[in-house]
């Protein structure tokens, strides 16, 4: 375990995407990087809950590909694809896809205010241009967004994070991994900045067979989701056993709310029930003038992902 | 932050440490002294004089650097130069055998798949690439698989028509 500096002067670098781009804006200013490449942290093992393990520094090319990914979890290879271009999902890994920063505008200008790169600046986006900005979980402080499309997916899969530090090794559940801003919105996650992601443990429920990953976009490719859903179903004739719903590019975290997927469990797969769900987990959602088209656009998106997820609509 | 410092004297620069780095280039071994912050692609156009790879964002957004490390396909704007020692780096300029073009860059003539070639070298590098990693099916496939490679000029059509014939991918009816 390489020890370094518990102050931010030090970080890990892995693939770099995000953090050489973000010190090429000055906004991350590191005084060391640790290079990580070469621990042993590259493997897609079986883990002893009956799920598969994704080492760290898996590339998230490589991940997406895994064979036993393919077939036992296909939503996150599908999802996994849906995000970056090749070139970047060659070289991003695992464990930094997970700390992958927002791509919101007033971040990343050292010019505007944002509490999150510094705090009690004020934050540019809220009476700005706020398009790709979140409508769930915002406090008055921020309205930044995850952009990632791997964490919808892992949220749906209900996945785990192991984590190493100093004090020893700790799990995290993906659903505590990101936080909410409130009034603390420079921390975007719960992991101490002297601990390594290790892996990310897949349970063994994959949802392989009724699954889909809708991205909402300006582009119709290598452009972040302005609305993204990772849907899962398990079906027993048109009568639905269980559910997942997690949405990307609304708020700080992906969103889930098991009281959503509550509503549809032992009710039938149809329309009416979805938008049920799409109500209850939008419920809260705010916009701040140039995303409020994104709470109309969620509620039909969720529908339109639970109807393709169990083949009921053809994919895009 | 400069907050932290005790006085304005302490974050008057010093020299840039620089590093002796070895990188392994189109098959040489190269050596060069640099900051360890160069990226990749400064290290190859600024250090080596190998300016086929190009500068379009410097931030991983265009593809125009693009260059394969051990057969993959990378943005060389965000790696650094130092963290690619003992890899097999392979730019545009090593695509060729002596005088006889790669077969990708003889597609590229043949279909008029450039216009200013400014993002050339990068799709050429990127077609590689895909080609390595055998994940196309479709003529769809390509395109999607394609997208990090950004052309201001518009050559997409061409640019699929050469990769769809080197990769012999069956055209639609």
């Amino acid at each position: 375990m390489v020890e370094q500096s518990s102050h931010n002067r030090s970080k890990f670098i892995a693939g770099g995407t995000n953090l050489i781009d973000l010190m090429k804006e000055n906004v991350e200013r590191p005084e060391h990087l640790v290079d990580i490449n070469h621990l042993p942290l590259s493997a897609i093992v079986d883990n002893e809950a009956g799920g598969l393990r994704l080492g760290a520094l898996v590339s998230n090319a490589d991940t997406a590909y895994h064979e036993q990914v393919e077939k036992r979890y296909p939503l996150l290879s599908q999802t996994i694809l849906a995000g970056a271009s090749p070139q970047l999902r060659n070289m991003a890994t695992n464990g930094g896809n997970l700390f992958q920063r927002t791509r919101c505008y007033y971040f990343y200008d050292n010019a505007t205010p944002c509490n999150k790169r510094e705090p009690g600046s004020g934050c540019g986006a809220i009476n700005g241009y706020n398009r790709i900005h979140a409508i769930l979980g915002t406090s008055n402080q921020c309205i930044a967004t995850n952009p990632s499309d791997m964490c919808v997916a892992l949220v749906a899969l209900d996945a785990t994070v192991q984590v190493s530090g100093p004090n020893g090794d700790r799990s995290i559940p993906i659903a505590d991994f990101h936080r909410l801003p409130g009034d603390e919105p420079q921390y975007d996650n719960t992991v101490q900045p002297d601990e390594l992601v290790t892996a990310i443990d897949l349970p063994a429920k994959g949802f392989s067979e009724y699954h889909t990953y809708l991205k909402l976009r300006d582009r119709a490719s290598y452009a972040f989701a302005l609305v993204s859903v990772a849907a899962a179903l398990e079906l027993d004739g048109n009568t639905v056993t269980d559910v997942r719903v997690a949405l990307g590019g609304v708020a700080h975290k992906p969103w889930r709310k098991p009281e959503a997927e509550a509503l549809l469990i032992g009710k039938a797969a149809t329309k009416e029930n979805y938008e049920l769900v799409a109500e209850k987990l939008l419920e809260g959602a705010v916009g701040f003038g140039h995303n409020t088209f994104k709470i109309e656009l969620a509620k039909r998106a969720i529908v339109r992902a639970l109807g393709i997820a169990a083949k009921q609509e053809p994919t895009e | 932050m400069l907050a932290e410092t005790n006085s304005y004297t302490d974050t008057v620069a010093t020299l840039p440490e620089t590093r002796v780095v070895t990188l392994t280039i189109n098959g040489a071994e190269r050596q060069l002294t640099i900051a360890p912050w160069t990226t990749l692609l400064d290290a190859l156009r600024e250090y080596l004089d190998l300016t086929g790879t190009k500068k379009g964002c410097d931030h991983g957004q265009c593809g125009a650097c693009t260059v394969l490390v051990d057969g993959k396909r990378i943005n060389s704007c965000l790696t650094l130069a130092v963290m690619k020692e003992g890899a097999e780096i392979t730019t545009i300029e090593g695509l060729a055998e002596g005088n006889e073009m790669h077969p990708v860059q003889k597609a590229f003539i043949e279909h008029d798949a450039f216009q200013c070639g400014y993002c050339t070298p990068g799709q050429i590098c990127s077609a590689v690439g895909l080609m390595n990693e055998g994940r196309v099916r479709t003529t769809a496939d390509i395109r999607e698989l394609m997208s990090g490679n950004i052309c201001r000029c518009g050559a997409y059509p061409h640019i699929v028509d050469a990769i769809n014939d080197i990769m012999q991918v069956p055209k639609k009816a």
